[in-house]
């Protein structure tokens, strides 16, 4: 029989002692370790060991193979001067910028939307998730057919208003274009529910007030949904911040067909090389094991300023 | 439209007091005026899929032609035969499926097991472990890739499915979840009945706490089957033998690997390994939509 305490103390104090016995032994507890440790387990082997081993690999060079040899800071050293590094850090963040803040918008201004429409509720919350269930790769091939420049549907459309075609996924610009709308088609209505819930629990009376005092209704998204929205926006831009920043399956299919010397090179002039490509081009193509893992150390210090950013950004009125 | 035609406050019944039959008429149009915003937003959402599965049923030429084909063609037949031709389809989808399927059971019982510890007991170390299991969220997969690559390398699961489904069997963002719901969902009471009764811990986890958090189980089956379903990176450098692989890899393998891109066979081929997919989704929606809100506004 088990007899490990609860944590929240129940009513009947009769029921559970107040607190646990202090002198029971840690042996005691062994089904509760023992229901953990999977997680654990799996933890140690395929995640803080790999992160240790990669921070000792990129003090090292190493192709994989043959023996590791001590190279110091070396390899940082070079990161920091690395020009192709840098401008997959500027590919990343203009394609972050480009798909984030539309699809931020576009998500609150469907979420309000949503919340304010009676009927046929159910049916659109599921035709806007649509998009986000289905898999980066189909959706990169999808979309780089409608990015075509031959027969994309972008094209076609141009051409038929009497403008000029534009070689989408062949120029830095229309790359960079092509992969914000992808992401952005694909996360606007998931993070639009996300808005959804939050808009719903924003209380009633609150709207009612504000009518009473005679606000409008630009006066009352922006000085009542707004700052009520203020947690889950936070909530919606970190994770767009972490996933966004590691971006690597949309540029990696939707440009592999017109990359040439390799399937992680981001396309012509690897204008949409992100961080992650550059990562995945150093490691697994040049199997460069050591300079890639001063690279990962790299983006991973990335991922973490932006999120400060963003965290300080949000919260800056000094409120939560 | 702008985004002031629909505010929330609009159409509240309060409105329509005074001067009922005009302020009606006010509301009817913007009523109308939202849903021709909304059924254009789904048509952008859904369009897409339409022009894959029209593109499924034309020739590489006829894709070629302009102006662009927006009706269905004749050719599909020979895109499907085409497509497994090329690729070994229906033996990628099963590795798919199996990888998918193993993570989920694994996942489930895993997580859920750890999130009845974290969410119902306290125990020396509880906090700690559970802070340790919050940071791992923010460390990325990349600083992990190099070195699970060569471990498994070591252990000699590349190429296999294994190396897919092992590290995938438990996960921080899985106990989280069912922590916050176990705790709220399993009442105490509950729990110390059973203890009375004599109930072991096993037990408890299983006829007391299970049951009653079917529903977050549910979620969060769905959101694992079509995050494996949809993996890509790690199956990429994993599955190193070009024959065993999972649907997702096998279909960027048709997209770049074969020089001049069949787009008609290509499209055929995206738009079949998203039907698993849509009806596991189709199952679920009602659940994953409901508790995504929940989970971000907790």
């Amino acid at each position: 029989m088990a007899t490990v305490p609860l944590v929240e103390k129940p009513p009947a104090p009769a029921v559970e002692p107040p607190s646990p016995n202090p002198k029971k032994s840690i042996l005691s507890y062994w089904r509760l370790y023992a229901a953990i440790s999977p997680f654990y387990l799996l933890f140690l082997a395929f995640g803080l060991i790999p992160v240790g081993f990669s921070l000792y690999l990129s003090f090292h060079r190493w192709d994989g193979l043959g023996s590791m040899e001590y190279a110091g800071l070396s390899q940082y050293k070079y990161l920091l001067t690395d020009t192709d590094f840098w401008s997959s850090i500027g590919n990343t963040i203009i394609i972050w910028a480009l798909a984030t803040f539309p699809m931020i918008f576009l998500a609150m201004v469907t979420a309000v939307m949503l919340n304010s429409a009676v009927r046929f509720k159910k049916i659109y919350r599921f035709a806007y998730f649509l998009p986000n269930v289905t898999s980066v790769v189909a959706v990169a091939i999808i979309f780089g057919s409608v990015f075509s420049t031959n027969f994309g549907l972008v094209n076609a459309l141009l051409q038929a208003v009497g403008l000029d075609q534009v070689a989408w996924l062949n120029t830095p610009w229309g790359i960079k274009v092509a992969i914000a709308t992808l992401m952005t088609w694909q996360w606007t209505g998931y993070n639009a529910i996300i808005f959804l819930a939050g808009l719903q629990t924003i209380p009633g009376e609150l709207y009612e007030a504000a009518r009473v005092d005679g606000a409008g209704p630009i006066q009352t998204f922006f000085r009542i949904t707004l700052p009520m929205m203020r947690p889950v926006l936070l909530f919606v831009l970190v994770i767009s911040t972490v996933t966004g920043l590691q971006s690597f399956s949309e540029p990696q299919v939707l440009l592999q067909t017109t990359a040439n010397e390799s399937t992680f090179s981001g396309g012509p002039d690897h204008a949409g090389r992100t961080m992650v490509l550059y990562f995945f081009q150093q490691t697994f193509d040049n199997n460069d094991f050591g300079y890639g893992a001063a690279v990962a150390w790299g983006i991973f210090l990335v991922v973490v300023i932006f999120s400060i950013i963003n965290w300080r950004l949000v919260q800056r009125r000094g409120e939560d | 439209m702008t985004i002031t035609d629909v505010k929330p406050t609009e159409s509240e019944p309060g409105k329509a007091r005074h001067g009922k039959n005009k302020r009606i008429d006010g509301t009817r149009r913007r009523g109308i005026a939202l849903h021709a915003s909304l059924i254009l937003g789904v048509l952008l959402s859904a369009f897409p899929f339409y022009w894959a599965v029209i593109m499924s049923t034309h020739s590489s030429t006829e894709i070629f032609s302009y102006p662009p084909k927006l009706l269905p063609g004749s050719h599909l037949g020979d895109n499907l035969s085409k497509l497994f031709d090329s690729i070994d389809f229906f033996g990628s989808m099963f590795n798919s499926l199996l990888v998918a399927t193993t993570v989920t059971v694994l996942v489930l019982f895993f997580d859920s097991l750890a999130a009845f510890v974290f969410a119902k007991f306290s125990f020396p170390g509880r906090g700690v472990l559970f802070a340790m299991m919050m940071m791992i969220f923010m460390v990325p997969a990349q600083l992990q890739a190099i070195p699970q690559f060569v471990i498994m390398a070591k252990l000699g699961w590349i190429g296999s499915m294994t190396s897919l489904v092992v590290p995938a069997a438990a996960n921080a963002f899985g106990i989280f979840w069912m922590r916050q719901y176990m705790k709220s969902a399993i009442h105490d009471e509950l729990l110390d009945a059973s203890k009375l009764d004599g109930a072991s811990f096993m037990r408890q986890y299983w006829h007391v706490a299970l049951p009653v958090v079917r529903p977050g189980l549910a979620f969060l089956g769905i959101f694992t089957f079509m995050g494996q379903w949809n993996d890509y990176a790690w199956p990429l450098i994993a599955l190193t033998n070009p024959d065993n692989v999972t649907l997702q890899v096998a279909l960027s393998q048709l997209n770049g690997v074969h020089g001049t891109t069949d787009y008609g066979m290509v499209m055929t081929g995206a738009v079949l390994a998203l039907i698993p997919l849509l009806i596991v989704f189709a199952i679920g929606a009602k659940q994953i939509i409901a508790d995504l809100g929940k989970g971000a506004i907790r």
